[in-house]
C-alpha cells in the first residue's frame, strides 16, 4: 500500500514528492521514478482514486484530438489554410474539411471562404505523432467568426471559465449581456456591446489569474453585480 | 591565508538570493533571480516549431540556451555581440539543464532559453542556471526537478562558497568553480574547473556547492509557491 505526500488542490512544483507506492499511477503533470511519483509541472495536484495529476498553471495549449478551438488563419496555401490556435505549430484546414461546397482549386480564390487574420472555431480532427495537427470547420457550432472580440486565458484553465456543466460561463453570458464561445486552447471570443464586452473580458481575465482559489464563481458574481 | 571575506561573510555563506517568476509578458516564461549585486533574467519560449530545420531531432525537442551579458553589466564596457565565452556557457548551460527538461515529450519542437545578465559581480553562469530553471518552469515546460547552481571556490588557500569579482580577483590566487545540481536524483549537471585547487579542497568546496544548491533549490521553489499562492 502506497503512500501520499500531497494533498487534494496543492500547489506542486516540478522535482515534488507527490506519493510512494506503485498504487499509484502519474497521470498529466507527473511522472514516476522507481517507486516515486513525482510532480513534472508548476500547478494544482488532482487526485482521484490511485490516479494523480498535476493541472499546469501556466504553459503552451498542446492540441488534442477532438478539441473544439479558436483558430487564426495564417496563411492561405494551394489547398489548405494554416491556422495558428496557440499550439506549438500552425494547425492544418484542408479545402475539403474547410469547405462543404465543390471548389475547383484553379479557379477559385480560397480567400473568399476565410482570408488572412480571420477567426475560425473549428475542431481538432486529427494530431500526428509528429505534432502535425489537422482542423475541421464541419459540424455543429464551427464556423468563421464575425465581429467581437477575442481574449486569451490559460489552455488549462479553461475548465474553470465553463464551470461545472457551464455554471460559470452561462452566468457571464448572462450577467453581461453577450456571446461568448470558449476554445480548448484558451482563445475565447465575446460578442455583444463594447462596454458589455469589456466586462465579460474582464471577468474571464480575474478567471486566469484565480483559477486555482475556491470561491471563485461567487466573486465573479459579485464583480459583475457591482459593475466594474 | 584568506582569513576573513571582503564582505564579512562567513566562508559557507552565500551573498542575499532573491528572484521572482513572471516578469516578461511577452515570453511564455521568465524569471529574474539575484545573487548579491549580480543580476540575471531568463525568458523561455516554447515549445515551438524548430528552425533552423536541420537541427530538429525526430524522437525529442532541441533546448537552445542563449547567454549574453549587456554593455552596462560591467565595469568596462563590454562589447556587444556572442562571443567566445558567450557561446560556451550557452553550451553548459545546455547541458546544466538539458538533463531535467523531459524533452522527449515534443517531438522536432525547439524550446529557447534566454538569458541577460543586467549586473555581474562573479557567478553569472550559475545565476543564469537558476533563472533559466525558474523561466522554465513558469512555462510549463515538464521536468525532472528544478535546476539550482552557485559557485564554490579557492581563494588564498580556503574554501568559499559564491565568491565575488573582488575575491576572484585575490592577490593570493583564487579558483571558481561553478556547480549546478540536481537535489532529487543527487546529481551534478556542470562542474567546471579552469585553475588550481589541492584535490583535498576540491571534495570540500563540491560538498559545500552542494549545501548551497539545496538551500537555493527550496528557494526556488518557494519563489514559484509564492507566484501562485499569494491573493
Amino acid at each position: 500500500m502506497g503512500k501520499l505526500h500531497t494533498e487534494h488542490r496543492k500547489i506542486a512544483v516540478p522535482g515534488d514528492l507527490l506519493a510512494e507506492g506503485m498504487d499509484f499511477v502519474p497521470s498529466m503533470g507527473s511522472y514516476r521514478d522507481d517507486e516515486k511519483v513525482f510532480a513534472s509541472t508548476v500547478g494544482i495536484v488532482d487526485i482521484r482514486g490511485r490516479v494523480i495529476k498535476v493541472i499546469p498553471l501556466n504553459g503552451r495549449y498542446m492540441p488534442m484530438k477532438n478539441d473544439v478551438v479558436i483558430g487564426k488563419i495564417k496563411d492561405i496555401a494551394y489547398n489548405h489554410w494554416s491556422v495558428d490556435i496557440g499550439g506549438p505549430t500552425d494547425a492544418n484546414l484542408s479545402v475539403s474539411e474547410g469547405v462543404s461546397d465543390y471548389v475547383d482549386l484553379a479557379r477559385t480564390d480560397l480567400s473568399r471562404y476565410y482570408n488572412f487574420d480571420d477567426y475560425i472555431v473549428a475542431k481538432i480532427l486529427r494530431v500526428g505523432s509528429d505534432g502535425f495537427v489537422q482542423l475541421t470547420t464541419k459540424g455543429p457550432g464551427l464556423k468563421k467568426l464575425r465581429g467581437g472580440k477575442l481574449t486569451e486565458m490559460v489552455s488549462s484553465k479553461v475548465p474553470r471559465a465553463i464551470g461545472k456543466s457551464g455554471s460559470m460561463i452561462t452566468m457571464i453570458k448572462d450577467m453581461t449581456n453577450t456571446e461568448i464561445i470558449i476554445g480548448e486552447n484558451g482563445w475565447i471570443w465575446i460578442n455583444g456591446k463594447p462596454e458589455d464586452e469589456l466586462r465579460a473580458t474582464l471577468a474571464i481575465t480575474k478567471i486566469n489569474e484565480e483559477s486555482h482559489t475556491a470561491g471563485l464563481t461567487k466573486r465573479i458574481e459579485e464583480m459583475l453585480k457591482k459593475g466594474v | 591565508m584568506y582569513k576573513k571575506r571582503f564582505d564579512g561573510r562567513k566562508f559557507d555563506e552565500m551573498r542575499p538570493i532573491e528572484m521572482e517568476v513572471g516578469i516578461l509578458e511577452q515570453a511564455d516564461g521568465s524569471a529574474r533571480f539575484q545573487i548579491g549585486k549580480t543580476i540575471a533574467i531568463a525568458g523561455v519560449y516554447g515549445p515551438k516549431e524548430m528552425h533552423p530545420r536541420r537541427l530538429r531531432k525526430p524522437d525529442r525537442a532541441v533546448l537552445k540556451c542563449k547567454y549574453n551579458m549587456l554593455s552596462f553589466s560591467v565595469t568596462d564596457r563590454k562589447r556587444m555581440g556572442p562571443g567566445r565565452r558567450d557561446k560556451e556557457i550557452g553550451l553548459v548551460m545546455n547541458f546544466a539543464l538539458g538533463k531535467s527538461i523531459m524533452l522527449d515529450d515534443f517531438p522536432k519542437m525547439g524550446v529557447e532559453v534566454h538569458t541577460e545578465i543586467i549586473q555581474a559581480d562573479s557567478g553569472t553562469r550559475c545565476a543564469s542556471i537558476c533563472a533559466a530553471s525558474l523561466a522554465l518552469a513558469h512555462a510549463g515546460v515538464p521536468m525532472r526537478d528544478i535546476v539550482s547552481s552557485v559557485a564554490v571556490g579557492e581563494v588564498g588557500g580556503s574554501v568559499v562558497i559564491d565568491l565575488t569579482k573582488k575575491e576572484e580577483d585575490h592577490p593570493d590566487g583564487a579558483t571558481d568553480i561553478p556547480i549546478a545540481y540536481l537535489p532529487k536524483d543527487d546529481e551534478l549537471t556542470l562542474l567546471q574547473l579552469d585553475g588550481k585547487i589541492k584535490p583535498a579542497n576540491l571534495s570540500k568546496a563540491i560538498a559545500l556547492g552542494i549545501e548551497g544548491c539545496k538551500r537555493i533549490s527550496d528557494l526556488q521553489k518557494k519563489a514559484l509557491r509564492k507566484k501562485y499562492s499569494s491573493s
